[in-house]
């Protein structure tokens, strides 16, 4: 009697163990930053369901999230300067530090083996091991006679052990080459534009653009030729009206690529601006709902998928990329913060921050394929990130 | 005589509580005024209010700043600064009630 019991007990045990550990891949896995909650949320995105949550990652307000290139670990960086490696299929923390006092994202190398952060105090950018999260470098972002440190912003992986980035307050961008990660060789490129507020690196690794909030205008620097210097394409695309104010800063990173056209949120306009990419001219303007936030291509390139700042931000506007019409108009919840596409883009994950939800759409129909609870969820990011640059 | 005497503070500090009241955003409003410093403020100077791309509003950090500025900031924004004017947003009421909240260390949500 006794011994059966015990043997039952053994077996459950066992097949409990056998359940835990059945293999399963991780590329159709993703997170959903709960930022209030300092939380993630695990989802398949296959089942279109959360499948755990992992909790004490800190201060997520503006959390991003980098992924190993195997998609098993995802690389939060928190806005108080935390560094979190999480196991999405152990769905535990794995490593997390606290690398700054106030950071705003990160990146990736190519090779995957070290992870870099954007920190606004003190401004500058910390590289890390990616296995054991050891800081390998610190890059401070000096300007001026260098008593002075700049906010870094749109901090995107490169070719080569490559890091680009922008200095706010500076006006520079500067490509740090980590080949030899403890010691970092930088090439800095000054008066680039006033205010860079984000920047973006084309699928390809080639082009780093960053936005400038100072002025209407783009700074551009070719990876492929950086002895050609940093160039100002879209100069003056507001032409001398007078912007309106901006509520929320727009998002450069997963902006829209679509054959040879790219399309970019105008800062303090109603429009999404349109540039060919092969003369790096302004191709045309698409007026929508509000100011746009984020810019978003299917990863067919046919439809683009626009949010907004304040007060439109219920709204999600999505555009034929042949025609240039608008030809749908979401509202998927109060506080629209992001938008996330698998990898082939049959579906679209939206975050609504102040309806507590993430709904899953049918990019095709349009149709509400999921929906799922979630507390003030941001950003959404899947581990097909790992794969591309810029992600 | 000795009635009146305790009367008329009674009836001043009446007085002055009904304005304090009468000045005030409605509860309703308040929660709102909270959720937006949080959320959408704290989109540039954090959710926890420690700064971001705008400096922080932390009342250790506020220190120096009179409550009449901090009100005409969040009114009219910062030119040549990424600060906008919220004034489309909120009413003088709102941003007299924000500004004075601030100085004591913001609220948290809920």
């Amino acid at each position: 009697m006794r011994v059966s019991a015990v043997l039952i007990a053994a077996a459950l045990l066992l097949s409990a163990g056998c359940a835990q550990h059945e293999p399963r891949g991780s590329g159709d896995l993703g997170v959903i930053v709960e930022r209030s909650a300092g939380r993630l949320q695990v989802v398949d995105t296959t089942r279109q369901k959360s499948i755990g949550a992992i909790a004490g990652l800190g201060d997520l307000s503006h959390a991003s999230v980098v992924y190993s290139r195997d998609g098993r670990y995802a690389y939060v960086f928190g806005r108080d300067g935390g560094l979190t490696k999480v196991d999405l299929l152990r769905l535990r923390i794995e490593r997390r530090i606290v690398q700054s006092g106030n950071s705003i994202g990160g990146a990736i190398s190519q090779d995957g083996k070290l992870v870099a952060a954007a920190n606004y105090t003190p401004g500058g950018v910390r590289v890390f091991d990616a296995e054991t999260l050891e800081m390998l470098a610190d890059i401070p972002a000096t300007y001026g006679d260098g008593g002075q440190r700049a906010k870094v912003v749109g901090l995107e992986d490169a070719a080569g052990s490559r890091f680009a980035f922008s200095l706010f307050e500076a006006g520079e961008i500067w490509v740090a080459d980590l080949s030899v990660p403890r010691a970092p060789k930088i090439q800095k490129f000054r008066n680039i534009g006033r205010q860079p507020y984000d920047a973006l690196i084309t699928l390809d690794g080639r082009y780093y653009l960053a936005g400038l909030f100072g002025e209407d205008g783009v700074a551009m620097l070719d990876l492929w030729h950086p002895e050609r210097g940093v160039k100002r394409v879209l100069d003056g695309y507001g032409k001398g009206e007078q912007p309106l104010p901006v509520f929320k800063m727009p998002h450069l990173e997963g902006w829209a690529m679509a054959g040879h056209l790219a399309f970019l949120p105008a800062v303090g306009r109603h429009e999404v601006l349109v540039v060919d990419t092969i003369t790096w001219r302004e191709a045309g303007r698409i007026a929508v709902a509000g100011q746009p936030v984020f810019v978003m291509a299917q990863p067919d390139g046919r439809r683009i998928w626009v949010n907004f700042a304040l007060p439109h931000n219920d709204t999600v506007q999505v555009i034929d990329t042949e025609t240039r019409n608008i030809v749908h108009t979401l509202k998927p919840g109060r506080a629209v913060l992001h938008m996330e596409f698998t990898a082939r883009g049959e579906s679209v994950w939206i975050s609504a921050r102040d309806d507590n939800r993430v709904t899953v759409y049918d990019t095709a129909t349009f149709e509400r394929k999921a929906e799922l609870a979630a507390e003030q969820p941001s950003g959404i990011f899947f581990t097909v990130r790992a794969l591309r640059f810029g992600f | 005589m000795r009635g009146t005497r305790v009367l008329w503070p009674g009836v001043a500090l009446a007085c002055v509580l009904g304005l304090a009241i009468a000045d005030e955003p409605a509860p309703a409003r308040q929660a709102e005024l909270v959720r937006l410093v949080r959320q959408d403020c704290g989109s540039c100077h954090g959710l926890t209010l420690k700064g971001g791309l705008g400096p922080p509003l932390v009342a250790a950090a506020l220190a120096d700043k009179p409550a009449e500025y901090l009100r005409y900031t969040i009114l009219y924004g910062r030119p040549g600064t990424p600060m906008p004017p919220w004034r489309a947003f909120l009413t003088e009421t709102d941003a007299e009630w924000i500004a004075t909240r601030l100085l004591e260390g913001f609220p948290d949500a809920r």
